[in-house]
């Protein structure tokens, strides 16, 4: 929804201005959309690495004897086979299984992090907070929490002998508390780009120095800061989602492709889970299917899908792929054209342009394990 | 940053430049940055009619698309066919090598109509806050 209130702004502020950053406002928070151009940062990120500001993003911190299962009881992922150390993806539904975010908890020794989108940090809360049960605390702690992702084959170079050394055995979706760049915080092995990387939770009042010290050390290396632009481009490419395009709420997990991530056999009951239940046996009326074309003419949000000469569903995220120089999009399809190999076609006003569905990821080189 | 003076400007961000009668449509810098990288751009083919501010093409950018629009009616003589290898030439040098089309004006006062540097300078910046 567009604001008219004024625009937030990240720790990292100033340190954009600084590289050249073209600021637009997203999800209420001046974001650097490019510094360079969206290709060059792209490739940039798939073949060196990259620094994302990523600190719109929000934290929550969970914690009480019970805070586990009351996570469990909101996300549809299974919190509980959770080690310390390990992080997860999960959406978070309503009991209609639409999903009101997609976000990732880590499992801390005492407690737990949320990290939710920009967008949707108090809608989250609110509905978190709507169902917390006496006993475990809920605090928001976006404001105290800066953000950096370092994404792309050379992101472990640029980190080495910044982090300690124990932080390049953590597998992917683990993390560590350490020392960074005169800072101190969460060390996690997650990214949206699906390259190796690193993503650095600490205290916003080391944002300069972190950054600093990561350009400098990044330089050799071939770190650029990369922009929105880009970080759309490289979780496109990955088939990732992008909430608030790809899922809803009035989109489910299993419609999504995100089946993986509903855990119907886990030991408790949570929201959303009849729902998904009854779809799981009924079968689903429509799917997300990834799709490619062979022209030049891209996709875009909302542009109509056919198939048969019949509107079968609507593309919810399209760009020029920057890898793969193709058009890639994602969309909702009746299931019967969801079928890899199906022929589409994709309205973009009065022209039709033909697109052949997909198996997603679009791009399968990255170098995260 | 200035934009050339001897260019005439739409308020969708074309530029027209006169040259013995045949005038040569491009999109300016300010376009280009908002769209970022140009990665196709759609042109008509010569001896298309256009109309006055109807589309004539469509610009693809890896984030965005935007249609392009006729600064003033005419006919398409040239298009640039170098942006068909080449569509970063949009972004690379959107008042040179990057133009789109050139058009013999139905009527070559049209360009008259159109803004000049510095009316379209103060656009963006009215634009931009």
């Amino acid at each position: 929804m567009p604001s008219t209130a004024t625009p937030r702004r990240t720790p990292f502020f100033e340190c954009h201005r600084a590289a050249g950053g073209r600021l637009i406002d997203f999800a209420g928070f001046e974001m650097p959309v490019r510094y360079t151009g969206d290709v060059r940062e792209h490739r940039c990120v798939r073949n060196a690495a990259g620094l994302f500001d990523i600190s719109h993003m929000g934290e929550f911190e969970v914690s009480g004897e019970r805070a586990g299962e009351f996570l469990d009881v909101m996300v549809t992922n299974d919190v509980g086979a959770l080690e310390v150390g390990q992080a997860l993806y999960s959406p978070l539904c309503r009991p209609t299984a639409g999903i009101v975010d997609d976000l990732l908890v880590y499992r801390l020794v005492d407690r737990y992090m949320v990290v939710v989108n920009a967008s949707n940090i108090a809608k989250d809360f609110a509905w978190l907070k709507e169902h917390v049960p006496a006993g475990v605390s809920l605090v928001d702690r976006s404001d105290e929490t800066a953000l950096l992702a370092i994404q792309g084959p050379k992101a472990a170079d640029v980190v080495r002998g910044h982090v300690p050394d124990r932080a390049f055995d953590l597998g992917y979706y683990r993390f560590m508390i350490g020392p960074m760049f005169g800072a101190e915080g969460v060390i996690s092995r997650t990214g949206y780009t699906g390259e190796d990387g690193f993503e650095l939770y600490f205290h916003p009042r080391h944002a300069a120095e972190v950054w600093e010290g990561l350009m400098q050390a990044g330089q050799p290396h071939g770190l650029e800061p990369v922009g929105l632009g880009a970080r759309d481009t490289l979780r496109l490419e990955m088939g990732y989602m992008l909430y608030g395009n790809d899922i809803t709420d009035d989109t489910t997990p299993l419609e999504a492709g995100l089946g993986w991530t509903v855990k119907l056999g886990k030991s408790c009951d949570f929201l959303g889970k009849s729902v998904l239940e009854r779809q799981k046996a009924e079968g689903l009326t429509r799917r997300l299917v990834g799709f490619q074309l062979d022209g030049r003419r891209v996709p875009r949000h909302d542009m109509p899908i056919e198939f048969g000469g019949r509107e079968v569903g609507k593309v919810t995220s399209g760009t020029f792929s920057p890898s793969l120089e193709k058009p890639i999009g994602m969309g909702y399809v009746e299931s019967a054209a969801a079928k890899t190999g199906t022929e589409l076609e994709i309205r973009a006003g009065e022209t039709r342009l033909p697109a052949r569905v997909v198996t997603r990821p679009f791009y399968t080189r990255g170098s995260h394990r | 940053m200035g934009y050339p003076e001897d260019l005439r400007y739409t308020a969708e961000h074309e530029w027209a430049r006169n040259e013995a009668g045949v005038v040569t449509i491009g999109i300016t810098r300010y376009a280009t940055e908002q769209l970022g990288d140009v990665v196709f751009v759609e042109l008509p083919e010569v001896g298309k009619k256009l109309e006055a501010m109807k589309p004539f093409g469509v610009v693809e950018a890896v984030k965005t698309v935007s249609d392009l629009f006729a600064p003033l009616a005419g006919q398409v003589v040239e298009v640039n066919g170098a942006l068909t290898d080449n569509p970063a030439l949009v972004n690379q040098e959107p008042f040179g090598d990057g133009w789109m089309i050139r058009v013999r004006p139905d009527n070559p006062a049209d360009l008259q109509k159109l803004m000049n540097h510095s009316d379209y300078e103060r656009m963006i910046e009215e634009q931009h806050g």
